[in-house]
């Protein structure tokens, strides 16, 4: 069987509250907080990135397994060329033997290198891959953005020998639909508004969703778990209601309500806080969600073997220190 | 005046995402010549009431870009005149047949404006405004939220009579299948919605929308035009001699009344601009249907004439350069007795009001069957 080996989560300490913001643009923070359901956001500190991040996801995820191939998913890598997945391969000592690459797909770079990775561990032609979705979300002051971009990374080895959680099935659902992007040399990106919602967001999610529940030939009520991409906390919480999920099944999965939306980390994060809790035997529905604009989803089922990770994603989010938004720009790199 | 509306057809309004101008023009004005059983090769000229095509779309030369959609081999103007565009349009092919230069004329009134981030449309809908009002960065909420402001201060008027309005044509909007919300609303939960420009929240805001109306007018019977009228206002707020009453809405109505030799109390639906409530409020009290003052007594209450059966502005949505003929359409179904569910009683006279900027052009238009 193909799926997850072990898995590795890491969140920035630091949170700034979604009513710091809106008071600083001078907009009503009851009404923001009640409008995106979140509370606070997660900040990369000073001298963090994309790649420091996916480093420290992904080292908890190893124990000295040859990894033989590695992928970095990200829409905030440091380099418009030169690779992250070479920087993180060198300081976790992997060798030189290993495929890297870079991957960029708005919030599901690193979930379309989890099918990649897992054709090449399914063929045989690798024992060991690394994907790692990692993100320093960047937004433009006094745009909606900038309440829910946060930072985060995820990483997952997957392998065919002692697996955690088992790769059922995955499908993708992808088309050309601009609903947000940025231009190569321009710092913040530009989204469309209301069409980032039914046109993009959710046509992609339950297309990709639904293809796999009928690939699959299951129903909702024979899944234990869902986790959906999570740019706000309102969108994931339709997505599952519309496939026939109930909020128990969402629940676990659900960062965005602690820490926002860390774009390339955020549905790899909620799987990783679902096999926090999970118990064997338990069958997990992901989907993924990138702007422009397409879906990853996922069944899997885990094994009588899940290497939980310490510490829990749970942990992490409760590890925090507040900064106010002056910090915040400056940790942000905007003043 | 021997001229009528002999065909008229919408589109649905809404967020069109997947529906092209062009495809909502066809949709329009084929509509309507199969209304008034009438072929491409029928029509003489082809005038089309638009604003943002340019600043949103790059494209101006809307008559000559339809004309070719449409297969018409006629000459084509684009009308503009801010959200009253769609009225001036209709204004100005009504005159080119009364002066005997064409016949048939199919009058398109169409807008796209979904396509585009609100900060940006709200900008683009500023060019209805004077240069002062820009530099000020006052958008159109802030500057109807001022004439709120000074009628809530002179008459008492309140939120919550503003908010009635929005209720009653979300109400007409729930029983009109081409309105863009069919949602009902109670005084509540518009009192509860953001503000976006005090004492404006959300829901006193109509909606940016996309969508297209045609009418075809001739010397043909149909439903008759008794009167067309074009009155104009100062551009800007600042400059207004009053902000408790649109002159140029009561200039345009009193001629109108003349023209068609009817008064306000004679009028048994009217289509109203209700960009916000309060722009309703306004109306109803320009055009002679209430005191000054008073129309705040009457919103919800039955009694002629039922305004913005359609739903209006807010109900029915409001893509700017369609506005004017959509309400026009709105009259020659009512007039037709074939508004379905929301047909008003008897009805025989129709008036449409339509305005650009916060005043500075209003058009009016009567029609009777």
């Amino acid at each position: 069987m193909v799926g997850i080996v072990s898995y590795g989560t890491y969140i920035p300490k630091y949170r700034i509250r979604l009513a710091d913001i809106a008071m600083a643009w001078k907009k009503d923070p009851g009404e923001v907080v009640g409008s995106l359901g979140i509370e606070e956001k997660s900040v990369p500190g000073i001298d963090e990135d994309a790649v420091t991040i996916a480093l420290e996801a992904a080292r908890s995820a190893l124990h000295g397994e040859l990894v033989e191939a590695l992928f970095v998913g990200s829409e905030s890598h440091p380099y418009a060329v030169n690779p992250t997945s070479t920087i993180v391969g060198e300081l976790l000592g992997i060798g030189n033997n290993y495929l890297a690459a870079d991957l960029e797909f708005a919030c599901k770079a690193a979930t379309a290198g989890m099918q990649a990775i897992a054709g090449l561990v399914a063929a045989n032609h690798i024992k060991y891959g690394l994907t790692i979705g990692t993100d320093t979300a960047q937004s433009k002051p006094h745009d909606i953005l900038e309440y829910t971009s946060a930072a985060a990374g995820a990483a997952y080895l997957l392998g065919r020998e002692n697996v955690s959680a088992e790769l059922i099935a995955y499908t993708s659902y992808s088309s050309d639909t601009p609903d947000f992007w940025r231009r190569d040399g321009i710092r913040y990106p530009t989204h469309a508004g209301r069409f980032t919602g039914e046109p993009a967001y959710f046509t992609h999610v339950l297309g990709a969703a639904r293809d796999l529940l009928q690939k699959t030939g299951m129903k909702a009520e024979n899944i234990d778990y869902c986790v959906f991409h999570m740019p706000n906390a309102r969108f994931p919480r339709d997505a599952a209601r519309r496939l026939g999920f109930t909020s128990d099944q969402l629940a676990p999965s659900l960062t965005v309500d602690a820490i926002g939306n860390p774009y390339s980390a955020s549905s790899m994060l909620g799987l990783a806080a679902v096999l926090d809790v999970a118990k064997p035997k338990q069958k997990i529905f992901m989907v993924s969600y990138g702007s422009g604009a397409g879906s990853d989803a996922f069944l899997w089922e885990t094994t009588g073997n899940i290497k939980r990770h310490q510490p829990s994603v749970k942990k992490q989010i409760q590890n925090k220190t507040y900064i106010d938004y002056v910090g915040y720009l400056k940790q942000t790199h905007k003043i | 005046m021997n001229i009528y509306v002999i065909g008229a057809a919408t589109t649905r309004f809404g967020e069109l995402w997947g529906i092209s101008p062009r495809t909502l023009a066809r949709e329009a004005v084929v509509g309507a010549l199969k209304d008034a059983n009438l072929e491409a090769r029928d029509v003489n000229a082809l005038f089309v009431g638009n604003m943002l095509s340019g600043m949103l779309g790059g494209q101006e030369h809307l008559g000559a870009f339809f004309a070719e959609e449409l297969g018409f081999s006629v000459p084509a103007f684009k009308v503009e005149g801010a959200c009253a565009s769609g009225a001036l349009a209709l204004h100005n092919a009504i005159n080119s047949v009364l002066a005997g230069l064409y016949e048939t004329v199919v009058v398109l009134g169409v807008e796209k404006m979904t396509d585009h981030k609100p900060e940006d449309v709200a900008t683009a809908l500023m060019g209805a405004g004077s240069e002062a009002e820009r530099l000020a960065g006052a958008t159109f909420p802030g500057l109807y939220a001022l004439l709120a402001r000074a009628h809530m201060q002179e008459f008492g008027t309140t939120e919550e009579e503003m908010a009635a309005v929005a209720v009653k044509n979300h109400y007409h909007a729930s029983l009109n299948p081409n309105a863009q919300f069919k949602s009902i609303l109670t005084v509540e939960k518009v009192m509860h919605s953001s503000r976006v420009a005090d004492p404006l929240k959300l829901l006193d805001c109509s909606p940016i929308s996309d969508g297209a109306s045609a009418v075809i007018v001739s010397r043909n019977k149909g439903i008759q035009i008794v009167a067309s009228v074009v009155a104009t206002d100062t551009l800007g707020l600042a400059e207004r001699k009053s902000l408790t009453e649109l002159k140029a809405t009561r200039e345009a109505g009193q001629n109108a009344y003349k023209k068609a030799g009817v008064s306000s109390h004679d009028v048994d639906l009217a289509e109203v601009h209700d960009c916000f409530t309060i722009a309703e409020i306004l109306a109803m009290e320009d055009l002679g249907f209430c005191k000054k003052g008073e129309a705040v007594r009457t919103i919800g209450k039955s009694g002629k004439p039922v305004i913005n059966p359609s739903g209006g502005l807010k109900g029915c949505g409001h893509p700017v350069g369609a506005t004017g003929i959509k309400q026009v359409v709105e009259l020659v179904d009512q007039l037709r007795g074939r508004a379905g569910a929301r047909q008003v009683t008897k009805a025989r006279v129709g008036l449409a009001h339509n305005v650009g900027g916060s005043g500075a052009t209003a058009v009016v238009h009567i029609l009777i069957c």
